[in-house]
């Protein structure tokens, strides 16, 4: 098994390399989890955790937003059942995430695929599409990012957890820098027409909703909404010109 | 129970339900041949998930949410946006951003 996937990967990708790139396309992932997950470490230590219980749980759960609304929950003495709920809520926008990497990964073994899986995050995901789209990305050096940015996210939650209360808030605008991140990710993401006005579409939706629904249900829903709108408008003008069938997806 | 088996309880239930969604898609998904209307779909879904993730945090505040225009996120969004526009470059991008919003904030 394995060695038939080895046989498969170019050249360019073994372990070493696959690492450099991997790491070298995340950074900006590392950027932004150092401040959001000191800020974690934090919170979570004046609920009432220690570093190895902040760390335990990064570790498992590997979830920012998830991870600030549980430890919320706990502190406000909400119930397991209430708290595993929530978190299943909170994260069933993976399953986009997910769906839209696996044409991309259709070489890869089931155990690598399981390890894979747990390192898909809004961030991850964004950096990896972007490098499977633009073509020569792997998913070895992909599984690098999503390892890497997880090594981070562990790490900096437990130093939040440790020594939080030293670290000053706000230096250098880092708080921006997930943001920022996005922003230009979205700017690779707009391949032609149909993918803007499907992200202008989105983003209105997603303003709207996020207004009047409770948590981060908007994201899922206005998502699916504006991809199914943008599939059928595409339908509707004689066979896709312009789309996703242009050659570029592997069979 | 004691409060740590409680707590280890919670995280693996957690822990759980967070990977199963990033897990059943791949492992359902990346072996089949999927329809083209597929394949349509799943390409529009990052550039709309990003949309929807980033749209709320520039415009939006507070909690509950309510419609915000006078925000440094939404200043810096601009030059940003722009910058990454002409350069394509996302460590220019991020480093802008930040230095930008350092600035307003």
């Amino acid at each position: 098994m394995k060695r038939r996937e080895e046989s498969k990967a170019p050249r360019g990708y073994d372990w070493p390399r696959a690492l450099r790139a991997g790491t070298g396309a995340a950074w900006p992932i590392f950027l932004g989890y150092v401040p959001i997950g000191v800020a974690f470490g934090v919170l979570a230590q004046k609920g009432g955790l220690g570093p190895f219980e902040v760390g335990l749980m990064s570790l498992l759960v590997f979830a920012g937003s998830a991870q600030f609304i549980a430890v919320s929950m706990l502190a406000a003495g909400a119930g397991a059942s209430a708290v595993v709920a929530t978190t299943f809520v909170v994260n069933l926008r993976h399953l986009l995430m997910s769906s839209a990497l696996a044409p991309h990964l259709h070489q890869v073994g089931h155990g690598w695929l399981a390890l894979f899986a747990y390192g898909i995050t809004d961030e991850s995901f964004a950096v990896n599409h972007a490098r499977f789209s633009r073509g020569g990305w792997h998913w070895r050096p992909a599984l690098a990012v999503n390892q890497s940015a997880c090594a981070v996210w562990v790490t900096g939650t437990m130093a939040g957890a440790w020594a939080g209360r030293f670290i000053p808030q706000g230096a250098f605008g880092i708080d921006y820098a997930l943001i920022a991140m996005f922003l230009c990710l979205l700017v690779f993401q707009l391949r032609g027409r149909r993918h803007a006005v499907t992200a202008a579409i989105s983003g209105a939706l997603a303003v709207g909703l996020s207004l009047v629904l409770p948590g981060n249900a908007y994201i899922i829903l206005s998502t699916v909404l504006a991809a199914t709108f943008g599939t059928l408008a595409l339908r509707g003008r004689a066979g896709g010109r312009g789309g996703a069938s242009e050659g570029t997806r592997n069979p | 129970m004691s409060a740590e088996t409680d707590y280890i309880l919670i995280i693996l239930g957690m822990g759980a339900v967070t990977y199963l969604p990033r897990w059943v898609p791949l492992f359902a998904l990346s072996r089949r041949r999927l329809p083209g209307w597929v394949l349509d779909w799943l390409d529009l879904i990052p550039a709309a998930v990003l949309s929807a993730l980033v749209l709320p945090a520039l415009v939006t505040s507070g909690e509950p949410r309510h419609f915000d225009l006078f925000r440094p996120e939404l200043y810096v969004a601009v030059p940003t946006f722009l910058f990454a526009l002409k350069t394509r470059s996302l460590g220019g991008s991020v480093v802008l951003g930040m230095g930008l919003y350092w600035l307003l904030s």
